[in-house]
């Protein structure tokens, strides 16, 4: 057979590339995990931050097998850039993906017409393909039946039936990669005869242009032109131009070609089910429906939200700081140790001022990542996080965003590091960018250390102003939230490219979690997260150290040694732009020494003001405060002066690992640095308003 | 003879047989055909979230979501 994968002699010995396509939400990743066990890497395709899933598995003939996980998509005219990615790879348009030599599309049994759309396009390229069908039991539940064999004979390739969370055909599949595959059959396509003519001009008016190329498919240029990503990743900017005009020079032709294209297609799934697939008339009462009229009740669908996220919000907030203290003590015995081992000098300064801690600020968030990721992963293979942003995308609609920007926003209550990490899972590149940028605004549990010190000193004294307290805290929380959503709101209208988001959203059949899936995923952000986010925060925080020791003071006053450091230095050359905040130089080196991590301030303040243990116990630090005046004998730590520094702590961006996350999250240094400008600056107005505003009135 | 109706107006268990669809290049509304939205479809209505915004409804077997602002593109004729 000359379609077949086997190699042929001539060619150079090379691994068979398979590549796996399929709907969202068709178990298209357990079925790649389960095939490739650990055996897999992911990267980032490159220039964009579409994953990038790859892995080796072994026919059931022990033959090696490169295989290429593609994200879910529902069409190949692509709306967003990793949608082109499956296109591109499938066409063969991709420098760093081999074109595959064969296909393996998977689709949801239970969702037969809509997954065979995909299917029917991916088949129509060419290549040697077989389908599984996976979910078979979520068909059955539904009483559907469907003839495995007439639909294998009709699309003239293997269908394989599944059921990968119970590990069900996972031989019959790899038996049935053993084989030689073949083309599927091919049938006339589903392109209504005018259409299918203006296409073959538009193709011959693109090799003339040398936009495609001599040997490219009626199809090629078909998925080009019908490209609806505003970014329009994947094709080359000199050919965007050419593209868009051939298609809007087909649709003054052919009004509304498109639409009928999808029509057309649907009719010809309809035809390929013709006596394949028999379901009841009336829809069966499911699992799912059962389930939805819990979670999704117009009351109890909040309450269980309500319980889910606080559980959560627990886990990661309280539960994860156990072993978050151990690391931090782990760290603290290793310093400690290189303190007693070596002789001091520069050398031991910079392994257990610098390296040592910096090390140990990366790590200390894996408790928190670990377990945000479980609960995502749960929520996801469940089929539960469709429904949350069900509930919540009329009130994340109102500032522009959609129902999938909740989970990432609201872990980030707890650490903005792994809630930035969780955008992934906002389809949308339009949304998912306003909410990275506004993302650390949500006040994280590292502004706590600093809340707390700033209302102790704001109001000393007993009891009775405890729920003054609060209060405050509270008021802190709530003034970061509602600064998310104006931004949001702003970047909205002002940033991104993209039409509005819609929020079409499937809504997948509850499924048990296939927990090795969970653990997978959890592990694999963990593992992104220390290798990416560890180097950037390591070289940074080597700077800090240096610029809080050098150059070196003759003295051995912890305090006259730091403010003669550049960062001394940097606090009195800073002074004149804080000054209006009600903040001194001292105050400053603080501040310089925070943009590393936000509750490296409290640590800091107890440098400058050489109180011992100024991180564990805060009350010496409190004390001393208190005395600290400004050189005109006012005091410096004001309830208003206090007050101004929560508010800029609220605002700023001061945390290195989220820089460096949003800097592998957003592929550059453009987002980060932008928010960091945008943040910093709106923290000095607010301070500002605060500040000068309260002495206006008398504070 | 139907009346024709707006999906977005359907009550929750109400369906019908979409008739007519907003045409053109629309990057949301050919996403909504190519999800199998297409004229001559039975659509349902399944439930409206819990504040309102956005609906569900069950359409070729499979289940999807989509803000009212969508289904007010999609023309209906009532059983």
């Amino acid at each position: 057979m000359s379609s077949a994968t086997e190699l042929r002699d001539d060619k150079p010995e090379r691994d068979p590339v398979f590549a796996i396509a399929g709907n969202p939400n068709c178990g298209k990743s357990t079925i790649f995990n389960t095939l490739t066990g650990l055996k897999q890497k992911v990267a980032n395709y490159p220039g964009v931050t579409v994953e990038k899933r790859e892995g080796t598995c072994f026919n059931q003939h022990g033959k090696r097998i490169r295989l290429i996980d593609l994200p879910g998509t529902y069409s190949l005219n692509a709306r967003s850039p990793d949608e082109a990615v499956v296109r591109d790879v499938l066409l063969g348009r991709r420098k760093d993906t081999p074109k595959p030599d064969a296909v393996i599309y998977i689709a949801d049994a239970s969702n037969l017409e809509r997954n065979l759309y995909l299917a029917t396009q991916v088949f129509e390229l060419g290549l040697p393909s077989l389908l599984v069908l996976n979910m078979t039991d979520v068909a059955e539940a539904k009483q559907w039946r469907i003839d495995v064999e007439k639909l294998s004979q009709r699309l003239g390739i293997p269908v394989v039936p599944m059921q990968a969370t119970a590990g069900k055909g996972i031989i019959e599949l790899k038996a049935a990669m053993s084989r030689a595959l073949d083309k599927p059959k091919s049938t006339v396509l589903p392109i209504p005869p005018d259409i299918f003519e203006a296409l073959q001009q538009t193709r011959a008016d693109l090799v003339r242009s040398n936009t495609v190329a001599e040997n490219a498919s009626l199809l090629e240029p078909l998925y080009l032109i019908s490209d609806h990503d505003p970014e329009h990743y994947g094709i080359a900017d000199s050919q965007v131009g050419r593209l868009i005009a051939a298609h809007d020079d087909l649709e003054k032709k052919l009004p509304a070609w498109e639409d009928r294209l999808a029509a057309a297609r649907y009719e010809a799934v309809e035809n390929l089910l013709r006596d394949v697939l028999r379901r009841p008339e009336r829809d069966e009462t499911t699992m799912t429906d059962k389930l939805d009229s819990v979670l999704l009740h117009p009351v109890w669908g909040g309450v269980c939200l309500f319980v889910i996220m606080g559980l959560l919000f627990y886990l990661i907030f309280s539960v994860a700081q156990g072993p978050m203290d151990w690391i931090k003590d782990f760290f603290k015995y290793c310093a400690d140790s290189v303190k007693t081992m070596m002789g001091p000098g520069d050398l031991r300064d910079l392994i257990t001022d610098g390296v040592i801690p910096g090390v140990g600020g990366v790590v200390v968030f894996l408790p928190q990542i670990l377990m945000l990721f479980f609960f995502i992963g749960l929520m996801e293979d469940t089929g539960y996080m469709a429904r949350v942003a069900f509930i919540m995308d009329k009130i994340m609609g109102k500032v522009g965003l959609n129902g999938r920007s909740f989970v990432p926003f609201f872990s980030s209550y707890a650490c903005a590091v792994p809630g930035i990490m969780a955008t992934r899972t906002i389809a949308s590149p339009k949304d998912r960018l306003i909410t990275i940028l506004v993302t650390p605004l949500a006040s994280c549990s590292a502004r706590l250390p600093v809340y707390s010190l700033m209302i102790a000193a704001m109001l000393p004294g007993g009891g009775a102003s405890a729920f003054a307290k609060a209060g405050i805290m509270l008021a802190m929380y709530f003034i970061g939230t509602a600064g998310a959503f104006i931004f949001a709101w702003i970047f909205n209208r002002t940033l991104a490219k993209g039409k509005g988001s819609l929020m079409v959203l499937e809504m997948p059949t509850y499924k048990r979690p296939a927990l090795r899936h969970v653990a997978l995923y959890m592990f694999e952000r963990a593992k992104i997260f220390l290798r990416r986010a560890g180097t950037v925060i390591l070289g940074l925080a080597i700077l800090l150290w240096a610029a809080m020791s050098f150059p070196r003071h003759e003295g051995d006053d912890d305090a006259a040694r730091l403010s003669h450091s550049i960062a001394g230095r940097a606090g009195h050359f800073i002074e004149p732009v804080i000054k209006p905040l009600g903040f001194d130089w001292k105050v400053g080196i603080g501040l310089i020494g925070s943009f590393a991590a936000r509750e490296v301030f409290v640590g800091t303040m107890g440098i400058v003001y050489a109180v011992e243990g100024g991180d564990e116990n805060t009350a010496p630090l409190l004390e001393r405060m208190k005395d600290e005046k400004w050189p005109d004998g006012r005091r410096v730590f004001t309830p208003l002066m206090c007050l101004s520094m929560m508010i800029f702590f609220v605002f700023a961006m001061q945390c290195l690992s989220t820089v460096a996350v949003v800097k592998r999250e957003t592929n550059g240094w453009k987002w980060p640095l932008f928010q960091i400008a945008y943040m910093t600056g709106a923290a000095w107005i607010a301070s500002f308003v605060v500040y000068q505003g309260g002495k206006l009135i008398g504070f | 003879m139907t009346a024709d109706k707006l999906l977005s107006d359907l009550a929750a268990g109400a369906g019908g047989v979409i008739r007519d669809m907003l045409a053109g290049h629309d990057e949301n509304i050919t996403r909504l055909r190519e999800l199998g939205l297409v004229p001559g479809t039975k659509i349902r209505v399944v439930r409206r979230a819990p504040m309102g915004d956005p609906i569900e409804v069950s359409v070729r077997g499979s289940r999807l979501a989509m803000r009212r602002s969508e289904a007010r593109q999609i023309h209906i004729s009532a059983e």
